[in-house]
């Protein structure tokens, strides 16, 4: 990662997501779609997958974008992107261009990634496309009302996945989206939390200039007010524990090497990182976790903790 | 306006013919994706990118879904855009269709028609075409290799001046393989027909605009009216673009196109190459043995040339209306029959018409089948549907 911005005060100013959008109260996307929109700043073009940030700030005749905004369907944002990127360069070389060096990215959630659109993705990765493709990740399929997807968390509690006598929330993992993403052999990809603002927007920063290369990643951590039910002044503090807990580490994957970050570089150490359960006591959609779940979830966490040990030696 | 003097004829098959006609647009992104009859079109578009003939972007898709969508987002940001597909391919972009349509984008597809699955057949039949006649595209369904090759250039024109995406259809295999001379036009030529006009809403950093938002029960009825609108507006101008191209190139079809009905008291109304060409043969056939035979062909399918169908068939005594698909449960199974049906009785005109489905999944269609449609007529007019070529 490259260091753009080395104190809170030199972030960017101007603002380039309005207010009057219709997230929730405290809703984690809202925070990163706040400081990636600042981050690539206003020559870029943006392709947005169906998902609740995409209706709660375009309700017609209203929008929140100051940037060129597109939403076509969920599965296609990286397609649509694709299309964007393409017309670009095909302009620009018959000099049908003017608005200079443009830069193309996608927002999804993760039912748009991991799930319905991850043949999309996979196929603007493999082209490679000069896009930066966000992910913001709250762990289900929260505009249709908190349905479970390939991102929701073993043992999660959601609206498919209830908690009831013979099942006991979601049955399997967590799908790992960043290993398909690195397996496409991409310059970039990195992990980002809401919670760590200086963090992330260095590596918002970064990703969109190496798009110069081909594709780039990001994987943002945005917490759910109303689907992992906690209180909605709890967000930034939801998300931090999840780094600090280790259940979400911040790394970044820079031209085939994977570096950990601050915090997460210390956490090797298992007992650097602070208990899983910190993390989960907050969150409804946890509260119904027994001791032995628990520690079936940390022991998960371990073997990832020593799979990523591996991948930053190589 | 001079037509053009020089000829320059090529022996092409209908899916070259549409290619050469895409480089003569100077389209700037092409999303290619192979399905079988399309493939040779995006092959031979591939051929001039590599040998620097046509300068254009290729997106090498993963699928006919995130074909349409590229092109959609080429579109979207001022590019000049074509794909082309067939049968499944078709069905996969269908939810794209649509968005493609409400989004007012001027796409050009082409689509050489193929029957659908299950079975699988990978032979010629308008069934894909027919599943995606209502979700708001301009549809031609062209009758020769030289007629798609200038239907693909209007088609341009068309989705330029009206803001809605075209396809153009016709027969899979029977046309989309078979060699024919076609004419190709000066491209220079070409490029005056198909100005670069500047688009008010693209995506542009420095015109921002917010595309495919969120409407509420207080918009989207609105939107969708003006879709509507915009469908009843390209009737008229895919008039006026089909005149000027004929005064500047020498070739024009019309949106409805008759063989020999001036005095016909029998027609029969058709769509696409096979259909149409047997049917001219069977006129001639049936004129030859004393029936007053015509045909009737309708080349532009959306929006409906009602107008123009209906004055077409003013003078017959009973018309049949022959479909290679089948809409099935519906109380007549030919989707063009439908449709005449309908104008018919919304202008209180009651005549006896015959429905035919014909050439499923390529059955072989004869001129005698045809002919026989004639006799059927005169002997025993009927509202009726029937399948001809069928084991039963």
């Amino acid at each position: 990662m490259k260091v753009y911005y080395k104190t809170l005060k030199d972030l960017p100013r101007e603002e380039l997501f309005a207010p009057g959008h219709r997230m929730c109260a405290g809703c984690g996307a809202a925070i990163a779609m706040r400081w990636i929109t600042k981050t690539i700043g206003p020559n870029a073009i943006i392709a947005n997958a169906t998902g609740c940030v995409e209706v709660t700030t375009t309700p017609y005749p209203e929008t929140a974008w100051m940037h060129p905004y597109i939403h076509v369907a969920f599965e296609n944002s990286a397609a649509v992107a694709s299309g964007v990127e393409a017309a670009i360069k095909a302009l620009r070389r018959k000099g049908l261009w003017d608005a200079g060096d443009t830069k193309v990215v996608v927002i999804a959630g993760d039912g748009g990634t991991y799930d319905i659109g991850l043949q999309s993705l996979s196929g603007m990765l493999e082209r490679r496309h000069g896009v930066l493709y966000i992910l913001y990740d709250n762990e289900a399929y929260m505009n249709t009302g908190i349905q479970r997807s390939g991102s929701t968390p073993k043992f999660s509690w959601t609206t498919t996945t209830p908690v009831g006598t013979a099942v006991r929330g979601k049955i399997q993992w967590k799908k790992d989206i960043m290993g398909i993403v690195m397996a496409h052999r991409v310059p970039y990809a990195a992990t980002a939390s809401i919670s760590h603002i200086l963090d992330m927007v260095n590596k918002i920063k970064t990703a969109l200039e190496y798009t110069s290369e081909g594709p780039t990643f990001l994987h943002i951590f945005a917490p759910c007010v109303p689907g992992w039910r906690y209180p909605e002044n709890k967000t930034v503090e939801v998300a931090r524990l999840a780094v600090e807990t280790g259940y979400f580490p911040l790394y970044e994957w820079d031209h085939g090497k994977l570096k950990l970050n601050p915090p997460s570089n210390a956490h090797l150490d298992k007992s650097k990182r602070r208990p899983l359960k910190e993390y989960l006591k907050l969150q409804g959609r946890f509260a119904h976790l027994t001791d032995e779940e628990i520690a079936e979830l940390e022991k998960e966490l371990d073997a990832y903790w020593e799979y990523l040990g591996k991948l930053a030696q190589l | 306006m001079q037509v053009q003097k020089t000829k320059h004829i090529e022996a092409l098959t209908t899916n070259y013919a549409v290619a050469y006609a895409v480089k003569a647009a100077d389209v700037d992104v092409i999303a290619v994706y192979p399905i079988t009859p399309q493939t040779t079109i995006v092959e031979k578009i591939s051929e001039f990118v590599a040998n620097g003939e046509l300068n254009a972007e290729l997106i090498h898709v993963e699928s006919e879904h995130s074909a349409l969508s590229a092109v959609v987002g080429a579109a979207a940001t001022g590019a000049r855009v074509f794909t082309a597909t067939s049968s499944q391919g078709l069905e996969l972009m269908h939810e794209v269709l649509h968005i493609a349509a409400g989004m007012r984008l001027p796409i050009v597809m082409a689509v050489p028609s193929r029957t659908l699955s299950a079975p699988i057949s990978i032979h010629g039949d308008y069934s894909d075409l027919m599943n995606a006649r209502d979700t708001g595209w301009v549809i031609y369904i062209a009758a020769s290799a030289q007629e798609a090759y200038d239907t693909v250039i209007q088609a341009f024109r068309l989705a330029e001046s009206v803001s809605l995406p075209v396809m153009v259809s016709y027969d899979g295999f029977l046309m989309s393989h078979t060699v024919e001379p076609v004419e190709l036009n000066d491209e220079e030529e070409v490029r005056k027909f198909l100005p670069r006009a500047v688009r008010p809403y693209t995506l542009n950093p420095k015109r921002p605009v917010t595309m495919g938002p969120l409407a509420s029960p207080d918009w989207y009825y609105e939107f969708k009216y003006q879709q509507v609108l915009a469908l009843k507006e390209a009737y008229k101008v895919a008039k006026e673009v089909d005149s000027e191209y004929g005064r500047r190139f020498g070739r024009s079809y019309g949106v409805v196109e008759t063989y020999r009905m001036e005095d016909a008291d029998y027609a029969i109304v058709a769509y696409g190459g096979a259909s149409y060409g047997n049917a001219r043969a069977a006129a001639d056939l049936a004129r030859k043995r004393g029936i007053a035979a015509g045909v009737v062909r309708v080349r532009l399918y959306r929006p409906f040339p009602t107008a123009d169908v209906l004055k077409a068939l003013d003078g017959v005594k009973a018309f049949a209306v022959v479909d290679r698909a089948i809409m099935f449960g519906s109380p007549a199974e030919g989707p063009l029959y439908k449709d005449i049906a309908t104008a018919m009785y919304m202008h209180g005109i009651d005549k006896p018409a015959l429905g035919v489905i014909h050439g499923i999944g390529q059955r072989t269609m004869y001129v005698e089948d045809m002919y026989k449609i004639y006799t059927m007529l005169r002997e025993n007019p009927r509202k009726e549907v029937v399948f001809l070529g069928v084991r039963v």
